[in-house]
């Protein structure tokens, strides 16, 4: 691109006119006449093609890169909603969800298909759920998940305000609806010890929920939605329900469990022990458990990977068709 | 009161008889019926008869608001905009718990924005305010009861007051003139407000009222007029004036004008006929339209567009909400029982799921209004404004001898200015200084005089057009040094070495040049004034022709220094003797101008006892008069005139005869004989009379003045033209003159063929001899119709034949005199003489008044339904400069008035081509980018809100923080457009100026084209969805980071917002060609100020930035995935735009990139290799052709 340095044939004898009295004066002037210095970039042939060139150059081997750590990273995904609800209940799984007297133990048997290092990240993924809901995401109170009962103005949460006359502590549908599966792991003979530790953000125990707020009134309702929690321990300490009060972006969505902190090698069975409590039958939610490495780049998604490709090629390509159309006129024009 | 009136020369015998004829002499049948019931009491307002008529005072306002309709009609005004009131009853609404954002974050703009331009409105009405305040506090000389004149304010007059009015002042209301300093009632009147026309005009007060000059004699002065009602004609009048118990009929000739200046006169006494907005100024002052650019009416169009966009997806979204609600709560189960659908309110309500997909509707047209720039309103406000004072402050635009800069008065109207179709221009002091100039004449068969006129200049230049083109320029700049080491002399040009400094005593016929200088100085009927300090003598001349022939006489030696009643003195230099010798001769009779005589001659007896007939006229009517002897150098002179007709000067033949005694005697008495006749064909009479004695005269020469045009204005023309504009020329002047001027201004070329369209023929002057009304007005409607219909029919025949023939095909210029204009405009031939009209080249309005003017402005302007621009510098422009989209005054020497009513003020009329070329085409430009790229930005915007709503079953919830939305318009991608509408240039000034023919994409309206705006439109909605579909792909569901953590709603809507700002910013960077230090700081600035922005929001406390909390520090920053998406999805928003923009470029170029190609390779290939550039210039000249 060229630099048309405000010169030329008016400008010289403007020079002339104006008695050159300092930088700053010919600026401002240059300013008012609206002959700046500029670069006026034009699309020229040599440009278009250039850029297109360089742009598919680099492309290419981002896409590259990042298809590689996308495929480095190892995942084991597990649907176990259908699959943990025994046989009776098949026809009428809300019976079976809503019936607390049924055991709702499972067990899943998770072949490891290559070696997988620790950290190894354990998720429960939704699906079709609308955490980013307007009325579920607005159905919380920021103020009382950090100040506790001192704060009270918490009609944001109804209808989770508060329970026999008495407020709720966490209130909000949000957190009324707390997910409550839970999972143990079992390689061979041992149990796998999870982490369960630094799995919300830091920023969100330390500044949203209170050191020293306590859940009350929790889950006392007539109607009981999801999990408990203990009312012993302050909600900056229950990741559980800092994890699940972070909403989710779209209506499918993972979110963290927990780690493994050892590695797992290829053909491992991992039994998987858990309690299938969350009802998503009622609207066919999907749950699922993932187990997963990460990469520099976080979990296993080849699609960046494969549109930095997409996206590099079609500019080389582009690049050559412009480059072709370009010899062509040039040779006849 | 004790002065003395003038009793010097009678100046009514001295003119001799054109003044006295009173014009109309019909139509004062009609007084006291319809249309002419107007009565006023002299001396009387206070009788009780005058007051019932409750005529309206002298107050005068030309406000559009007053201080209490001000907040109402200015808020009307600012809610006329459909972006506007929507915004306010969104404002409205989002108090409820509809909104999905918070009030203020709507409230506020929307005061601002409103707020912004209210006070804009209230600053531009209250400069008219006070120059209604100055005009209506004039101070006048009222009569009062007691006897006296005692001084008032103007606004206090009433009708039938009695006013005294002093030299140079201007007349406070239309008055009848009842007596002056003069004994015999004459005055002089400057009309320079009215038409235009600098010449003094003599008004003459009847002669029962003439004696009144005493301040006793209006003691008892009582009388009545009854006269015509209000009227906007200018150049008539009737009433009766009933005086002693006699009926006087009253014309024109007795009316003195407001805003017309009296001259030359001490003193005049008059009565107030019309006061206030009755006057006839005041009529003819059209109110002051509001003017709204094409932009922006089409730009309302496309915010209902818009609109129904927002409508149309808010409903399919409602619909969807509507089905998703309703399931949720099927027969007492609960479907999603998170959202405890058993217990909501009515927003949410399963039960009553069409109420509340009606309120989720309403919701919804509140979250997509982004689609609706606020903004852009109060932007285009803020860059008009600057633009403006780009235009104010262009030094190429300022006019250093008056010290005048160009002054955009509304900034409304900027990119009208690039859309300009036909100019209408004005004529006196528009095109021409309106000063004449004595540069050349013919004696005696031998051409004097070097100076080159402009016309012959403009011509030099188009002949000599290519790389020989610095010998006529040398030539000029050798002109301009010779021009410029002489004291110039208004109104003399005349250079030649033959005659200048008393050489042409030298000359083989010396006595035929004095005979020539003489008739000069004697035939004419200007008045000497010698000032008394430096004894220098001026002239008042009727004409400035007229002026200019006295001076040029007197430059060369024979200064005419006296007159009296009877006799002219001339300061002559004698070539026998050497001398200078005073010459006193005896003025016998004045033989007055008048167009159908087209001559004038004095005759006077010289100090010798000759008889001399001296004549000046027009050749058409002089050498059919010569004598057969005196036709020496008839063959040359008519070889000059018509040499100096091409170089668009003004030529007269001068001539002369010598009368016997007896011949003159026999010839005076028939003509005093015809003078007193009281027949209806008295002027005949005296014209026949007239005639027999100007025969058989001796040709002298002729002469050659010019009008003297602005400087440049034939280039500026040729411009225009070259840009495809068409020019209109709208004169009060007389034909020849307006012709004259067209051949100077390179309006009319001698290959032009002319259509003259003129009631001008002998049988429609005969008619309106017998003052028959009606007839006439047939006569004259299919006289029109005839020539209206010959004119098309020569233009479609000379179409047919040259289209046959050769592509050159024959240029027509239509020229049309005020009469015949006047019947043209009636709704039966508007549309002929229109048609007639656009197939001319060029058009000329001759004799055309103030409202003529204007009307044929509107015709154009409906006709066309493209923009009109108006060029004016008088007050009789002013409803011209109304009427036109756009209004540019001179702001010359003449009144204030045409700068007041306009919208742009220039000094000189070569300014109108930088003002169009360059800043016209650049705002034009840079306002439709603007517009284009707002609605670009905001779509993209918008429609990212409307991608995720379908991933959150339609419930309302914005993908984003409050705040993130609310500074979207304001902070993170205002600036840089800003900067486009303000900064941004395709080509450069010089560049604009040589491409003339760049100036058509604003003209057709290219870059403002429904297919061009709804391109941005689709680009818009193709960057949503690369925008939101890429970056829920590539964040969704995985890890986003090597610690595990999965992207929520508040990473998504982060990252997502990032690659808003970043797509809009970078298109905006593809779009612009012109980048400075300015741009690349806004751009860059915008960007790396949502990052800011984002650290600081984000590290305040988490009641306040709520999702935002340590988003970017904590979460977004240290993921590597983040940058990545952000880069891919930047990168493949801006592919679209940037493969079709190279496309474009390259196989189908706009004029503008063929432009700037050409200059870039002609930087990159200095001089040498000029053949490589044959390729462009042919493809520039395709484009030119189609």
């Amino acid at each position: 691109m060229d630099v048309d340095e405000g010169s030329g044939l008016r400008d010289s004898t403007e020079a002339h006119r104006i008695p050159r009295r300092s930088r700053w004066h010919e600026a401002i002037h240059q300013f008012k006449q609206q002959t700046l210095p500029a670069c006026k970039p034009v699309l020229t042939p040599k440009w278009v093609i250039t850029t297109f060139l360089l742009m598919g150059v680099i492309f290419i081997p981002v896409g590259l890169i990042t298809l590689r750590a996308s495929r480095s990273v190892v995942e084991i995904v597990d649907r176990y909603d259908s699959e943990c609800i025994p046989e009776e209940y098949k026809s009428n799984k809300m019976a079976y969800i809503k019936d607390s007297s049924i055991p709702k133990n499972c067990s899943r048997f998770l072949k490891v298909y290559r070696r997988m290092k620790a950290p190894i990240y354990i998720y429960y993924q939704l699906d079709n759920y609308y955490q980013n809901h307007r009325r579920y995401v607005k159905s919380k109170s920021e103020q009382q998940l950090l100040h506790g009962l001192k704060f009270n103005a918490t009609s944001t949460c109804k209808p989770q305000e508060s329970n026999n006359g008495r407020p709720v502590v966490p209130c909000g549908l949000i957190a009324w609806s707390l997910f409550n599966d839970t999972y143990a792991f079992i390689r061979g003979r041992s149990e796998l010890k999870v982490n369960r530790n630094n799995i919300a953000w830091k920023s969100d125990r330390d500044h949203k929920f209170g050191k020293h707020v306590y859940p009350f009134n929790f889950q006392n309702g007539t109607l009981i939605g999801g999990g408990n929690l203990d009312l012993s321990i302050p909600l900056s300490d229950q990741e559980d329900l800092i994890v699940w009060m972070r909403t989710a972006a779209l209506p499918s969505f993972r979110k963290l469990y927990g780690r493994i902190e050892e590695d797992l090698d290829a053909d491992d069975v991992v039994v998987v022990k858990l309690m299938n409590n969350y009802n998503t039958y009622s609207f066919g939610g999907k749950k699922k458990l993932v187990l997963s490495t990460s990469s520099w780049l976080g979990g296993k998604n080849d699609f960046l990977g494969v549109a930095y490709l997409f996206v590099g090629s079609s500019c080389i390509f582009i690049s050559i068709v412009f480059l072709l159309l370009h010899m062509k006129s040039q040779r006849s024009p | 009161m004790p002065e003395r009136r003038k009793k010097g020369i009678h100046f009514s015998k001295l003119y001799s008889f054109s003044c006295i004829r009173s014009s109309h002499e019909d139509n004062h049948a009609q007084i006291g019926q319809r249309g002419y019931s107007r009565v006023v009491y002299c001396n009387d307002p206070d009788n009780p008869e005058q007051v019932q008529l409750r005529y309206r005072g002298n107050y005068v306002s030309t406000t559009k608001y007053t201080a209490v309709n001000f907040i109402p009609k200015s808020l009307f005004e600012q809610f006329r905009r459909v972006a506007n009131l929507y915004f306010l009853v969104v404002a409205c609404v989002s108090f409820s718990p509809l909104a999905p954002y918070s009030a203020i974050s709507v409230l506020a703009p929307l005061v601002v924005v409103i707020g912004a331009t209210m006070v804009k409105e209230a600053v531009e009405d209250w400069r008219r305010r006070k120059q209604d305040i100055e005009a209506n506090n004039r101070k006048v000389e009222v009569y009062s009861r007691n006897h006296t004149f005692q001084k008032t304010r103007g606004k206090n007059l009433r009708v039938g007051d009695i006013v005294k009015v002093y030299k140079d002042d201007y007349f406070p209301a239309d008055l009848l003139l009842l007596s002056s300093s003069y004994e015999d009632g004459i005055c002089y009147v400057e009309t320079m407000n009215l038409d235009g026309e600098t010449n003094l005009k003599l008004k003459h007060a009847l002669e029962v009222t003439s004696h009144l000059y005493d301040e006793k004699s209006f003691n008892d002065f009582m009388a009545v007029i009854r006269c015509e009602d209000p009227n906007e004609n200018l150049y008539s009048f009737v009433g009766t004036l009933y005086y002693d118990g006699t009926q006087y009929p009253l014309s024109l000739q007795q009316i003195l004008l407001r805003d017309s200046k009296l001259k030359n006169t001490e003193y005049i006494y008059g009565v107030v006929v019309f006061t206030g907005h009755d006057t006839k100024v005041m009529q003819n002052a059209t109110d002051p339209p509001s003017k709204r650019s094409k932009i922006e009416r089409r730009m309302d169009k496309i915010i209902y567009v818009l609109f129904s966009t927002l409508v149309l997806i808010s409903f399919i979204g409602s619909v969807f909400f509507e089905i998703e609600t309703k399931e949720d709560l099927n027969h007492g189960k609960l479907r999603r029982w998170y959202l405890r659908p058993d217990d909501t309110p009515v927003f949410y309500n399963p039960k009553r799921a069409t109420l509340a997909a009606f309120l989720h509707f309403l919701t919804a047209l509140m979250l997509y209004g982004y689609l609706i720039p606020i903004s852009l309103y109060v932007s285009i406000e803020i860059v008009k404004v600057l633009q403006s004072i780009f235009i104010n402050h262009d030094q190429d635009m300022y006019y250093e001898e008056t010290d005048k800069p160009a002054h955009a008065r509304t900034s409304n109207l900027n990119e009208e200015l690039g859309q300009v179709d036909t100019i209408l221009s004005d004529k006196t002091g528009t095109l021409t200084c309106n000063s004449m100039e004595f540069v050349k004449c013919s004696i005696a068969g031998t051409a004097y005089g070097r100076g080159m006129t402009e016309v012959e200049v403009a011509l030099a230049r188009r002949r000599t057009d290519g790389p020989t083109d610095d010998i006529p320029s040398d030539r000029l700049s050798h002109d301009a040094d010779i021009r410029g080491s002489e004291k110039p002399i208004k109104g003399f040009n005349f250079r030649d070495e033959r005659i200048n400094n008393s050489q042409w005593v030298n000359e083989p016929h010396c006595d035929v040049i004095q005979k020539f200088f003489r008739v000069l100085a004697i035939c004419h009927t200007a008045i000497p004034d010698k000032s008394k300090d430096s004894g220098e003598i001026s002239y008042e001349a009727e004409s400035p022709d007229e002026a200019a022939f006295v001076i040029a006489a007197r430059e060369l030696g024979f200064e005419f220094f006296g007159r009296t009643q009877t006799s002219i003195s001339l300061h002559e230099f004698d070539f026998k003797t050497g001398k200078g010798v005073d010459r006193v001769y005896e003025l016998l009779h004045v033989l007055e101008f008048s167009s159908s005589r087209k001559r004038m001659s004095v005759i006077v007896r010289n100090a010798e006892n000759q008889l001399l007939l001296l004549c000046k006229g027009a050749d058409s009517v002089m050498f059919e008069r010569l004598a057969k002897d005196g036709r020496m150098f008839e063959v040359q002179t008519k070889d000059h005139i018509n040499k100096y007709a091409e170089a668009g000067l003004r030529t007269l033949v001068i001539a002369y005869r010598e009368l016997n005694e007896e011949e003159y005697k026999k010839w005076e008495e028939e003509f005093l004989k015809a003078k007193t006749s009281v027949t209806l064909d008295r002027d005949a009479l005296v014209d026949a009379a007239a005639d027999k004695i100007e025969r058989d005269l001796i040709l002298l020469g002729a002469t050659a003045v010019e009008d003297k045009l602005q400087k440049g204005v034939p280039e500026c023309i040729n411009k225009l033209a070259q840009a495809g504009i068409k020019i209109w020329v709208l004169t009060g002047d007389k034909m020849e003159t307006a012709v004259n001027i067209g051949y100077a201004c390179s309006l009319l070329r001698q290959d032009m063929k002319q259509i003259i369209i003129t009631l001008d023929s002998p049988d429609i002057i005969a008619l309106e001899k017998q003052g028959d009304k009606e007839a006439v007005a047939k006569a004259s409607l299919d006289s029109i119709e005839k020539q209206l219909r010959e004119g098309i029919s020569q233009i479609q025949s000379a179409k047919e034949s040259s289209s046959s023939v050769n592509k050159g095909s024959i240029a027509f210029g239509l020229i049309i005199d005020g009469k015949s204009l006047e019947f043209s405009l009636k709704k039966n031939f508007e549309k002929t003489f229109f048609e007639l009209a656009i197939n001319c080249a060029s058009v000329i309005c001759c004799r055309s008044t103030p409202k003529q003017k204007a009307r044929v402005t509107r015709l154009v302007k409906l006709e066309t339904g493209k923009t009109t621009l108006s060029v004016g510098d008088g007050a009789n422009d002013v409803g011209m400069l109304q009427e036109a989209d756009i209004g540019v005054g001179i702001s010359g020497v003449e009144g204030m008035q045409a700068v007041m009513a306009s919208d742009f003020a220039i000094a000189q009329f070569r300014f109108l081509e930088r003002l169009l070329l360059v800043h016209g085409h650049w705002c034009y430009r840079r306002i439709s980018m603007m517009v284009c790229y707002f609605f670009y930005k905001n779509i993209t915007f918008g429609f990212t809100l409307f991608w995720y709503e379908a991933y959150t079953s339609f419930s309302g919830q914005p993908a984003y923080n409050d705040w993130y939305m609310s500074f979207y318009n304001v902070f993170f991608t205002s600036l840089p457009v800003i900067a486009l509408g303000v900064f941004d240039q395709d080509v450069s000034a010089r560049l604009c100026l040589k491409h003339p023919l760049l100036y058509r994409e604003g003209v057709e309206n290219i870059l403002f084209s429904w297919p061009r705006i709804l391109g941005w439109m689709i680009n818009g909605v193709i960057s949503s969805i690369i925008i939101f579909f890429f970056s829920t792909n590539s964040l969704i569901n995985q890890a986003f980071r090597r610690d595990g953590k999965v992207v929520d709603f508040e990473v998504l809507g982060v990252t997502m917002y990032t690659c808003v700002v970043w797509a809009v910013n970078c298109q905006m960077a593809l779009a612009i060609n012109y980048f400075t230090w300015i741009q690349h700081f806004f751009i860059w600035g915008s960007i790396a100020f949502w990052y800011i922005f984002l650290v600081i929001y984000g590290s305040l406390s988490p009641n306040v930035s709520t999702t935002a909390y340590k988003v970017l520090v904590e979460a977004c920053a240290p993921s590597a995935l983040y940058w990545l998406v952000t880069v891919l999805v930047v990168i493949c928003t801006l592919l679209p735009y940037f493969s079709f923009r190279a496309f474009q470029t390259w196989f189908r170029p706009m004029y503008h990139d063929l432009i700037q190609q050409e200059r870039l390779e002609e930087a990159e290939l200095p001089l040498a290799v000029r053949g490589n550039l044959q390729h462009l210039r042919e493809k520039l000249n395709n484009k030119r052709d189609p």
